[in-house]
């Protein structure tokens, strides 16, 4: 084996960079160690060069500082205009990112990447805007100083005193493709700077003093050249990578920085971002939340400052959660083959490590052989305040009720004060102070020990009714005393946190499974709106939106539902933006943050289903990883639900195809030849009629009722077709009106008279039979079908009868035949489209009677079936609903008297 | 026949039914003219002025029930609409406006002549301003005079509304007569959406009158549209 082979891995990486690179525009970064250095003036003579070369090169935006000889440089490019926004009263030009997209030139210059944006921009930061420039497939010229970069922010402040608050992320100056060194000796920048060739004269002074000093001029400098190099340090590496030299590789070192809630922890974040750029390793930051203290509104804030500081230097960002901060970090560093960690020096007094126990030591002892690097500026993850956790009681009951007991305590003493030993007594305050530290926390539980004591060397410890104590066997016992309940009361408050850890991830498991449980249970999709924004809104206190992309990719809340909240143009335009982008925007996030909701993308089997907007009612609620975190699993669920909703979707709507497909054939082949036979024996009769004109009169009557007859069945074959579209197309309106069955009875009869050929029909009604709500017409096509298969299916001069009853509101209807019967198993299927019966004669109907009489009793909230009758035959039945108040009905009259 | 070679308008756009109809009318029995479009039936209607009228309700150029109106402006001759079955609101509309009678398509020759002999009838009838004073079919008398009913010439006795719905069939027998216009005739103007009233007499008036009330033979239903007293021809 070539030990030399590159690795695969890292080759594939190599491509797909490579692959993004060949999209992506080139990012050109001229950097500087500070201002006036000539960044702009290098990045415009070389967009002139470009220019000259015949290079679409378009100015973004350039800031001149009224520089004369910068200003020079500018003629003769194009320039896009700049965006006005009103903020605060005064209008600021900002850099038209929409424009910049639209014009979409090869090169763009946009000056000073660590620009931030007037609020209501797209993006917080400028270098975002570059991102989505580069993206888009637009190069980028860009400037940038030493003290912007992120991970140099606080060595710059420490040198110049001045914290600089504007800064880029290393990883984008680390992205560029090219980096140019606009370099200045300190001393020739002094020179421009006394000849006003950088800033105007009176604001040359106030920048010289605070800023322009020699000193951090040189300092500045130096820190640019070796960031600088460290770049071509990095690209050397790369190189070596690439062509399979590998030795160089630092075997396997992993950094671990612990951080905590507090604003220092930035400065071990940018170390430790140092260290591993110097080692070129991976580095984690991770952060210990203790279950048992909650923060404050400040320190939840500074703490997700830093994890999105980490986040931006690139660090992969843990959260663990435990109540031990070393155990939970040297478990974390074993699992990950952490090789060293960077932690903050304590800044607390000392005599606080001797009672809670020092991280530190405890690190370093458990530490093994990872390396521990301390650094000034930061304690332990232990600074937060405890914060009265809502759940207990107000702590002056926990102490007034610790107060009762060791009273209670004293009387039970005193009352049997002849009958015990100052020994049983002690254990009486003993038995108080354990029931109060088994219920409530520390304080009360020490409260109830020094109150304990106290009472108990007044009352029992002579000499009595004084503090003083005369036999020293009895400070032993105090201490005990103490020790006892310092003990339980620790026990009980361990297993309260644990419990209430337990019940929190409890709700939020419990919050998540309810919901999918829900979404897996709706069958359409607002049953799904409506159960995202219940459990969602629930368990965030926000107002839900659930945003669906149209065929065209343009999204909308789903149809028929109000907005969840105010959804105006700038709100849909975030939504958008997070939906072409794949990528979280708004509240609580660096992109368009000053939209009202954050916008999450619902992503299912990779690609993206919609965009879920929360609103909480408390905007800083996202600002919390955890919360985050657990809105993400959430949005997860909806994706995978709207997704597995829209295959079910396309599955039914694929069966409906098929339906109506087979509809289509059948119907075709209905057409061709069920009409065709009666055409044929039509056009046949005609035309022997106009042949032959000797025909002997019986023929030619003959013929006449061939052509008659056959017309009539066509008549009736093209009105079942049209029926049956009727009722296939739902397009079957019933007009339902109060009448007596007869009515339909007597029309269907008279319409079969010449096709019952001589077959008597019995009708049997009760005499009391109400009226019925039924579409007349409608109904008498369902008799007239039920009656024509009769006498198609049954032997001549066997009865047919229909009969009806009322049964539970309803009206009942057979239409009863003692023919054959049906064979066994048919009874259902004869209702299918064109079934025909096995035993059907020749010459029949097509096979959709039965289902338009299906049609139309379903239409009027009936039901049809059909069954075997004891004693031989079928009988069709079927029911009509007897619905809603019968009409009144007109006064009865008195016979009239003739005249 | 009361007139000779009675006059014969045929409005309608289809040339096979035209052809249709001149074979079956235009026989020396009646007198054929036609006209394939409502235009020029109207011009025709007002510069001939025939004796009946066939019409087409679904006209290229404006729907019959249009034409009706028109027609029924300055004419009282009678007007027999053809049309499909499943346009029975259609159907119901034009008889409102004044059409005297219907045919479902396809017709028989034989519906057709009927048909038009009963409007004929009619219209000859009102003109002389006489009413016949008894009516006979089959079974059924009744003396308009006397106000007596007979089935196999046993008197029945109907009831003062059950008689007047009778009286109003009989009055134009032969002809279909619209639910509004027994409603309206029968219980007044206040009555014609109780459609129901009218059933549960017709219902009645059957048991009374009918051989087989559910298979009447005389009060005939027309489906949709109203009912017709059966004459034979």
């Amino acid at each position: 084996m070539n030990e030399r082979r590159p690795d695969p891995d890292l080759l594939l990486a190599q491509v797909r960079e490579a692959e993004g690179r060949a999209t992506r525009g080139k990012l050109k970064v001229f950097f500087g160690a500070n201002p006036g250095v000539g960044k702009t003036f290098a990045m415009l003579e070389e967009a002139r060069v470009k220019r000259v070369e015949g290079v679409d090169v378009v100015v973004g935006v350039v800031e001149t500082h009224r520089r004369v000889e910068t200003e020079a440089l500018l003629t003769g490019l194009e320039i896009l205009p700049r965006r006005p926004v009103e903020y605060r009263g005064i209008t600021l030009h900002e850099f038209d990112l929409d424009a910049a997209l639209a014009r979409h030139p090869a090169i763009l210059l946009v000056d000073e990447l660590a620009h931030t944006n007037a609020p209501d921009s797209r993006h917080t930061r400028r270098w975002q805007d570059v991102e989505e420039l580069l993206a888009a497939g637009i190069s980028v010229y860009t400037t940038l100083n030493v003290q912007h970069l992120e991970s140099l922010n606080d060595v710059v402040a420490q040198i110049t005193g001045i914290q600089v608050r504007e800064t880029v992320p290393d990883a984008v100056f680390d992205a560029a493709d090219e980096v140019e060194l606009a370099d200045l000796t300190p001393d020739d920048l002094l020179r421009r700077l006394e000849q006003g060739k950088v800033y105007f004269p009176e604001q040359a002074e106030r920048a010289r003093e605070e800023f322009f000093r020699k000193g951090n001029l040189i300092a500045l400098r130096e820190l640019a050249l070796r960031r600088v190099a460290e770049r071509v340090d990095a690209q050397m590496r790369g190189y070596m990578r690439e062509q399979g030299i590998r030795e160089i590789w630092p075997a396997g070192d992993r950094l671990l920085v612990s951080v905590g809630p507090n604003p220092a922890s930035a400065r071990l974040i940018r170390a430790g971002h140092r260290m591993a750029s110097r080692l070129t390793c991976e580095w984690v930051v991770v952060y210990v939340e203790n279950p048992a203290i909650s923060l404050s509104a400040a320190d939840r804030e500074a703490l997700v400052e830093n994890l999105r500081l980490a986040e931006e230097l690139e660090a992969r960002v843990a959260t663990l959660q435990g109540r031990d901060t070393a155990d939970e970090i040297l478990a974390y560093a074993r699992e990950h083959n952490v090789t060293r960690i960077i932690i903050g020096k304590p800044t607390h007094p000392w005599w606080r490590d001797k009672v809670r126990g020092s991280l530190l030591d405890k690190l370093v002892r458990g530490s093994g052989d990872v390396d521990v690097y301390v650094i000034s500026g930061e304690v332990e993850g232990e600074v937060p305040r405890r914060l009265p956790s809502p759940s207990r009681a107000s702590p002056l009951k926990e102490y007034l009720w610790a107060v009762l007991v060791v009273t209670l305590c004293t009387l039970g003493g005193w009352a049997g004060l002849h009958h015990l030993t100052v020994t049983d007594i002690a254990m009486i305050y003993l038995l108080g102070t354990v029931v109060v530290s088994s219920r409530s926390g520390r304080g009360p539980a020490l409260a109830a020990v020094l109150v304990s004591i106290a009472l108990f060397d007044f009352f029992f410890v002579p000499p009595y009714l004084t503090f003083a104590v005369s036999d020293l066997q009895f400070v032993s016992t105090f201490g005990v005393m103490l020790l006892i309940s310092l003990v339980i009361s620790g026990l009980t408050v361990r297993v309260r946190e644990q419990a209430g850890f337990a019940r929190e991830r409890e709700s939020r498991t419990a919050a998540l499974y309810a919901m999918s449980r829900e979404l897996a249970t709706a069958r359409d999709r607002s049953q799904l709106v409506d159960v995202v924004r219940r459990q969602i809104g629930a368990s965030f206190g926000a107002a839900v939106q659930l945003l669906l992309p149209d065929e065209a990719g343009s999204l909308a809340p789903p149809e028929g539902q109000a907005p969840a909240y105010p959804l105006d143009d700038r709100e849909r335009g975030v939504a958008q933006w997070v939906f072409q982008r794949d990528q979280s925007a708004g509240l609580g996030t660096d992109t368009l943050p000053a939209a009202k909701a954050l916008y999450m993308p619902l992503r299912a089997s990779g690609h993206l289903v919609g965009v879920l907007g929360v609103m909480p009612s408390d905007p800083r609620r996202f600002q919390d990883p955890a919360q985050r975190q657990l809105l993400e699993a959430f949005a997860d669920q909806v994706a995978l639900a709207l997704e597995r909703m829209t295959l079910e979707q396309q599955t039914q709507q694929s069966q409906v195809e098929i339906e109506a497909e087979r509809l289509r054939t059948a119907l075709l082949s209905s057409l061709s030849h069920d009409l065709r036979t009666p055409l044929a024996g039509i056009t046949g009769s005609a035309t022997s009629l106009l042949q032959d004109r000797s025909m002997r009169d019986e023929v030619r009557r003959d013929l006449l009722q061939t052509i008659v007859e056959e017309a009539q069945r066509m008549n009736r074959l093209i009105g079942n077709l049209l029926d049956m579209i009727r009722v296939e197309t739902q397009t079957l309106v019933v007009q339902k009106e109060w009448q007596p069955l007869e009515e339909p009875i007597g029309v269907a009869l008279i319409r079969l008279d010449e096709r019952l050929q001589g077959r008597e029909v019995q009708v049997q009604l009760p005499p009391d039979l109400p009226l019925v709500p039924l579409d007349g017409l409608l109904i008498e096509e369902v008799l007239i079908n039920l009656l024509e298969n009769a006498v198609k299916y049954t032997p001549a001069g066997s009865p047919i009868t229909i009969s009806a009853r009322v049964d539970n509101q309803s009206i009942v209807v057979d239409v009863a035949d003692r023919g054959p019967g049906l064979p066994p198993g048919e009874e259902a299927r004869i209702f299918d489209k064109f079934y025909r019966s096995v035993g059907a004669p020749p010459g029949g109907g097509v096979g959709l009677g039965l289902t338009i009489c299906r049609g139309i009793v379903q239409a009027h909230g009936g039901r049809i079936w059909a069954e075997n009758r004891p004693g031989g035959g079928a009988v069709f039945r079927f029911t009509l609903p007897i619905e809603g108040t019968p009409p009144t009905l007109p006064p009865r009259e008195a016979v009239a008297e003739t005249v | 026949m009361a007139v000779p070679q009675p006059l014969v308008l045929l409005i309608e756009d289809e040339p096979q039914m035209r052809r249709f109809l001149r074979a079956a009318l235009d026989d020396g029995q009646y007198h054929l003219i036609e006209a394939p479009t409502a235009r020029e039936g109207l011009a025709q209607a007002a510069s001939r002025n025939p004796d009946i009228i066939l019409m087409d309700l679904g006209l290229p150029d404006g729907d019959g029930l249009d034409l009706t109106r028109r027609i029924r402006e300055w004419s009282n001759r009678p007007i027999i609409v053809l049309s499909a079955r499943g346009m029975e609101v259609d159907k119901v509309a034009a008889l409102d406006a004044g059409a005297d009678d219907y045919l479902t398509k396809p017709f028989g020759v034989g519906e057709l002549l009927a048909r038009m002999r009963v409007a004929l009838r009619h219209a000859t009838l009102a003109a002389s301003g006489k009413e016949e004073p008894e009516f006979l079919e089959g079974d059924l008398r009744v003396d308009l005079a006397r106000r007596q009913v007979f089935v196999r010439s046993q008197e029945v006795h109907l009831t003062p509304l059950e008689y007047r719905l009778l009286q109003t069939l009989v009055h134009h027998a032969g002809k279909v007569v619209t639910h509004r216009h027994l409603l309206k005739e029968v219980w007044g103007i206040n009555s014609i959406a109780q459609t129901h009233y009218l059933r549960v007499y017709m219902t009645q008036l059957r048991h009374k009158l009918e051989v087989d009330p559910t298979h009447p033979r005389l009060l005939l239903t027309e489906p949709g549209v109203g009912y017709r007293l059966k004459v034979s021809s």
